[in-house]
């Protein structure tokens, strides 16, 4: 196998006498890790999450500062009972308070230690979750213009990765709050138990300052391209195994197999660099304590020797040197958590600025149940855009009971209509009535539930087949389900699935053909039980079996209420009781089949050209058809 | 073989969902087997043994030559001998110490890169191999594994195994030699204090050893809660329009809620647990300082031992305080490494089902005819239920062979025989006379190719994604094939045209611009065998015809086969099988078939629409 492989990359090298036109992964485009380290606005805005846990958070600071005080006594005890209790002839009860104060200190520290980790491990959580539910909660009533446009996979890193990295700001804040403490407090304490050692001694600490400063931009290059080159290398192994059926169809196993060890060989280098300059710091680090050590040594050894310092105060600085670097190390990775915790809380509070457009009126109406069903539209003027319309001056009323069929080519404005009734957008001019109110007089949820839609893309959620069909009445009964499905004809497969209606559909559904999603779709529809139906026709292939039970089935949808369709097929559109045509935003005719076809305009053209879908007449000939009937 | 791998694929589902499951002897043979993978880096991993064993023995002398100079200052050693000689034995012992630092960063230095380098190296050498076998496993195998389970053992495991030798391996002979030889020193010193100074390792060493384990099961089970999260929220996104068309905003935020709540309230238990713990350690390794500092203190008093010695032991102790305390970190290490090596190799030693045999020669393409030969076959899922049963045809060079069938009926599985991406259960299929699985696989695949119902975008080029087959074919080759497949003018009005990326990060492309991409795809290699399979059901029927019409040039080299439900798509065909149940129930020309009245007569009038019924209305 081995030196299978081993011919097949010299064949590739061979042929290649230039480079071969493919790449494995992609290189993603980074989003920016780091922004400015400080930035009010944003710090302000976050402050707003943590403001509800006000207490916990104080408390947790004044636990971290009792922990760190603990810390600096600590080695104070133990200087009192060296230079107190230990000497010759000394006196044993100045040992025993002292042990008294190490085993009051050390109960203290434990108690702190516990109070601050619990409080500050737990408020981040708690941020996090109560950030993420916000932003979750805001996307809930965002206008659909902005989720059209944004991925989900990119709003998704915003729920999840930034997030992560406000919490983890928070944690290291409260403690980067003892750091400095410790800091402050190990140098106050030394200067004050021997005001010259202690300069002496600290006079290592800019040292390390100095090369921290020269080191951090470089190694932070490093660690970034060692963080790159491994998302690139993560991305080219997903992309193997998502794309592994076209791989193997195009046989390109050996020239991916080469491209694949250039990048994980460049990854291994990056790596190897980074974990170079991580370690650099080590002996630098040692080898300033090992200086400042050898200098208490030698200087305050001669004191000592001279009578000059006690001996405990020695052995309390060298107790402070080795925990004295510490907080320095800790507070310059803390630089980079703030610039990162920037980065993404202004990716978060991009997310939360993002207006609603689309809310309540104040005195908003709830659309009564027993309202009429009647929908009409009145010179609607309507753009995603609001420079480039995509309905121009559109006025169509449907009666209750009604079905109207809406075609017209591929963007003439029939989506816009279906979604202007459910108010996903706010027209810019004219009106959108249902039931006989403007839609923006009502309250979206009562509007929500008068209008069933089914999309042309049926989206199943995961979960049971039953959950799935009472999507929107949660209370209805299995009863109740079990006769939709029945009447929309999906209760066969659906007995036939493994545990019928307690199946669990996979992610999306994608254990079901798209006709059998269609189907479930439609039963979810049908147990809204609302007076207006909104349907998009699916363009999508369906196999002609289960087009037959569809067809069928949408008539059952119909039965007694008020329908909106935007037709592909034929044989829904000759069975509409009105059909409107739409074309380049323009309402251009309305009437029956027999009507129209009397017409002889763009919808008789249309139908004449004789395919079995208005959506499969290439577009050519569907321009044809436009303009020739402008011309009549 | 093929149901060797479907069984292999089950089992690696199997093994993903019962983490815990691999026994002591499993476990070990695993971490033989990483151990000897890093071995393999010889100088490396003796760079990065030998400097752990260095840098520990300076770190232990550290402790000492800090009580020496104690003492020293305390005149103590030379019997308060002239100050100008015990000033000097305190340079010297502060020279040594400086000597002893240095040289202990430098050692640790050299320790740390190595190890992790060896780890790098590791992980290299894995995600190669792991590219390899995932590049071949067969189909069979991807069709039984979830692609998400795969990205965890490439990603997350692999990174365990990787982290073994720095964090479990290496570590286990630091800790070693600083507590073992730590210990002796200092019980020999004092009996009754190093047994007091190492007090706290027992405890400590249990205590972070039990947490770390139980954080890395509560962990696992936290990231299976942050899943139910991760979809609930996806879907929602992804779902926006049903999720507003119902106005079911409300149950969405009750859904987000539960999951949210479910996994913070674990994530509130683990921060109890750590915390719980880390103060129990940092209380009882100070409780010990503290019996050491009073027994001490009393033995100084008596003139047992010098303060010196005292202070030496209380180093000892800090120094180590973190290495005891990370214990567990490497107690976990271990476990992280034999859990996750169990699945990584589980998955790097399945075998290949599709392989070439060891007789296999490349194809000779003489008469260019296609035969199946009595081909029977079944899942090797569901070994005992035959997709096709029987099937025998026989297609020349210039035909085109339609087949169509309901939902079902086998027919997108014979076309995934015939370049072998499965192995037929009974009969052959033949090339010129030469079975297919004598056939080397490299060279079947160039002369079968297959367009995909759903042909997978790579986030490259459009110029590469079309001469994927061929990466060094000529760009006017790649042009043509992406006009015979009506792509060109539709490439022509992108921002960069041939050079725009498409795929996930890029330009999103139609389904029926995909279909004709991959057409194209196809049409590069100049197949002698081109497979149709429902290719073209997101493509417009006008577009269709025209793609057909380009390809009618070509056609007469190879052998079409054009698996579809829309008839308008084979109905010019040479002949069309209609299958059901995995038989070929009827065959022909169209004309023939709607004369016989069957099966695809009803099929026809199903899908086209009569006439002028309605005209008559």
């Amino acid at each position: 196998m081995a030196e299978e492989l081993e011919t097949e990359r010299a064949d590739v090298r061979e042929d290649g006498r230039r480079p071969p036109r493919a790449v494995v992964g992609s290189h993603r485009i980074e989003e920016e890790i780091f922004g400015k380290v400080f930035d009010k606005n944003i710090v302000s805005r976050i402050w707003a999450f943590v403001d509800p846990y006000k207490t916990k958070v104080m408390w947790a600071v004044v636990a971290v500062l009792i922990f760190t005080a603990m810390q600096l006594l600590i080695p104070l005890i133990i200087r009192y009972a060296i230079d107190h209790g230990m000497q010759t002839g000394g006196n044993h009860s100045a040992l025993v308070y002292a042990i008294g104060a190490f085993l009051a200190a050390i109960s203290v520290n434990f108690a702190a230690s516990y109070a601050q980790e619990t409080l500050v491990g737990n408020v981040a959580e708690d941020v996090l979750f109560d950030i993420r539910k916000a932003m979750f909660s805001h996307l809930q009533r965002v206008s659909l213009s902005f989720m059209d446009k944004t991925e989900v996979g990119r709003l998704m890193s915003r729920l999840q990765g930034d997030v992560n990295s406000m919490q983890e700001f928070l944690e290291t804040s409260v403690l980067s709050v003892g750091d400095i403490t410790l800091l402050i407090g190990i140098v106050v304490v030394m200067l004050y138990l021997d005001f010259g050692l202690g300069l002496l001694t600290l006079s290592a600490l800019p040292v390390l300052f100095i090369v921290r400063i020269f080191w951090l931009p470089r190694a932070r290059k490093s660690f970034m391209a060692a963080h790159e080159t491994n998302s690139i290398t993560s991305g080219a192994l997903a992309e193997a195994i998502h794309g592994v059926r076209a791989v193997q169809s195009m046989n390109r196993q050996p020239v991916n197999f080469m491209l694949f060890d250039e990048k994980a060989g460049a990854n291994l280098r990056t790596h190897l660099t980074a974990a170079r300059y991580a370690q650099v710091m080590v002996p630098i680090v040692d080898t300033l304590t090992g200086i400042a050590m050898a200098l208490v040594i030698v200087v305050g050894g001669a004191r000592v020797l001279g009578r000059a310092l006690d001996v405990g105060v020695m052995v309390a600085f060298l107790f402070y040197i080795q925990r004295f670097f510490d907080p320095i190390r800790s507070l310059t990775l803390q630089y980079s958590v703030m610039q990162r915790a920037m980065a993404s809380g202004q990716r978060l509070t991009d997310v939360l600025d993002v207006k609603v457009d689309i809310k309540d009126a104040p005195n908003a109406k709830v659309l009564p149940a027993d309202m009429d069903g009647s929908v009409e539209f009145r010179d609607v003027v309507f753009g995603y855009n609001p420079k480039h319309p995509v309905l121009k001056n559109v006025s169509f009323k449907v009666n209750p009971g009604e079905t109207v069929a809406l075609v017209g080519p591929t963007g003439s404005g029939k989506s816009s209509c279906m979604s202007l009734i459910h108010r996903f957008y706010d027209v810019q001019q004219g009106q959108v009535l249902v039931g006989g109110h403007d839609v923006r007089d009502l309250t979206q949820d009562s509007l929500g539930r008068q209008i069933a839609m089914v999309l042309q893309e049926p989206f199943l959620f995961t979960g049971s087949v039953f959950e799935n069909i009472r999507y929107q009445r949660t209370d209805a009964t299995r009863e109740q389900v079990i006769e939709a499905a029945k009447a929309v004809g999906a209760h066969d497969f659906i007995m036939r699935l493994p545990d019928g209606y307690d199946s669990i559909l996979g992610q999306r559904g994608g254990n079901l053909s798209l006709g059998q999603r269609q189907l479930i779709s439609f039963a979810r529809a049908l147990v809204a039980d609302a007076k207006i139906l909104v349907l998009d026709e699916a363009t999508a292939n369906i196999d002609s079996y289960t087009e037959m039970l569809i067809q069928k089935a949408l008539v059952k949808l119909l039965e007694g209420r008020t329908g909106l369709v935007i037709a592909h097929r034929l044989a829904t559109i000759r069975e509409a009781d009105r059909i409107i045509v739409l074309q380049n935003g323009e309402l251009v005719e309305s009437g029956n089949h027999a009507e129209l076809m009397r017409n002889e305009k763009l919808y008789a053209k249309l139908y004449n050209l004789n395919y079995a879908s208005f959506d499969d007449i290439p577009d050519q000939l569907v321009e044809e058809a436009a303009s020739t009937s402008s011309r009549t | 073989m093929t149901i060797e791998n479907s069984n292999g694929a089950r089992k690696l589902s199997a093994s993903l969902a019962h983490v815990h499951a691999a026994g002591w002897g499993k476990g070990l043979s695993i971490l033989t087997r990483i151990t000897v993978m890093a071995l393999r880096h010889p100088w490396q991993s003796a760079a990065a043994i030998g400097a752990t064993f260095i840098a520990s023995a300076f770190q232990l002398m550290i402790p000492q030559l800090l009580g020496r100079a104690v003492d020293e200052a305390q005149g103590i050693t030379n019997g308060g001998s002239a100050a100008a000689v015990a000033q000097d034995a305190l340079l010297a012992t502060a020279l040594l110490l400086l000597g002893a630092s240095i040289l202990r960063g430098l050692f640790t230095m050299v320790q740390n890169y190595y190890s992790e380098a060896v780890g790098h190296h590791i992980g290299y050498e894995l995600r190669l191999a792991c590219y390899e076998k995932i590049q071949r496993l067969s189909f069979s195998f991807h069709d039984g594994v979830h692609s998400g389970d795969l990205i965890t053992i490439v990603l997350l495991d692999l990174e365990g195994v990787r982290m073994y030798f720095s964090t479990a391996f290496v570590r286990l002979f630091f800790l070693s030699v600083l507590i073992g030889i730590g210990a002796y020193l200092m019980i020999s010193t004092d009996l009754v204090l190093g047994l007091l100074a190492l007090s706290f390792v027992p405890f400590v060493g249990w205590r972070s050893s039990v947490t770390q384990l139980r954080l890395r099961a509560t962990w696992l089970d936290l990231q299976e809660r942050l899943q139910v999260l991760t979809r609930v929220m996806e879907e929602n996104l992804g779902g926006i329009r049903v999720v507003r068309a119902f106005a079911a905003q409300d149950h969405e935020m009750d859904k987000f809620e539960a999951a949210s709540r479910n996994a913070l309230n674990l994530a509130h238990q683990r921060v109890g647990i750590r915390v719980a713990n880390t103060s129990a350690m940092t209380f009882s390794f100070f409780a010990a300082m503290g019996l050491v500092l009073w027994v001490g203190g009393g033995k100084v008093m008596s003139g047992e031992i010098t303060v010196g010695t005292l202070a030496s032991f209380l180093t000892f102790m800090t120094i180590l305080q973190m290495p005891v305390r990370q214990l567990g970190l490497m107690v976990n290490a271990f476990a992280r490494a034999s859990t996750c090596g169990a699945r990584l190799f589980g998955l790097l030693d399945l075998e290949i089902a599709v392989r070439d045999d060891e007789k296999a020669a490349d194809l000779t393409v003489t008469e260019g005819t296609l035969r199946f030969n009595n081909v029977s076959f079944a899942y090797p899922s569901a070994p005992e239920q035959n997709v096709l049963q029987d099937v025998n045809f026989e297609a020349r060079r210039g035909e085109t062979i339609g087949i169509v069938g309901p939902p079902g009926s086998g027919k997108s599985t014979l076309a995934h025989l015939i370049p072998r991406f499965y192995d037929v259960t009974g009969g052959s299929i033949t090339i010129d006379g030469q079975d297919i699985r004598k056939i080397r696989l490299k060279s079947l695949r160039r002369s079968v190719v297959v367009v995909q119902q759903d042909s997978f975008l790579f986030t490259t080029t459009i110029e590469n994604n079309i001469a994927y087959g061929d990466p060094w074919a000529k760009e006017q080759n790649i042009a043509r094939a992406s006009e015979s497949a009506q792509l060109h003018n539709y490439v022509l009005g992108l921002p960069s045209a041939y050079g725009t990326v498409v795929g996930e990060r890029g330009v999103s492309l139609s389904g029926g611009q995909r279909q004709r991409l991959s057409i194209a795809r196809a049409l590069m290699l100049k197949p002698t065998v081109m497979v149709f399979d429902d290719s073209t059901a997101a493509i417009d029927a006008g577009t269709e015809q025209r793609i057909r019409s380009a390809m009618r040039r070509y056609a007469s080299d190879r052998v079409t086969i054009i698996v579809a439900h829309r008839l308008s798509s084979l109905m010019h065909a040479d002949r069309i099988l209609f299958i059901e149940g995995g038989q070929i129930v009827e065959q022909g020309t169209h004309e023939e078939l709607l004369a016989m009245g069957g099966r695809y007569r009803a099929l026809y009038d199903l899908q086209i629409r009569p006439d002028d019924d309605a005209m008559s209305a």
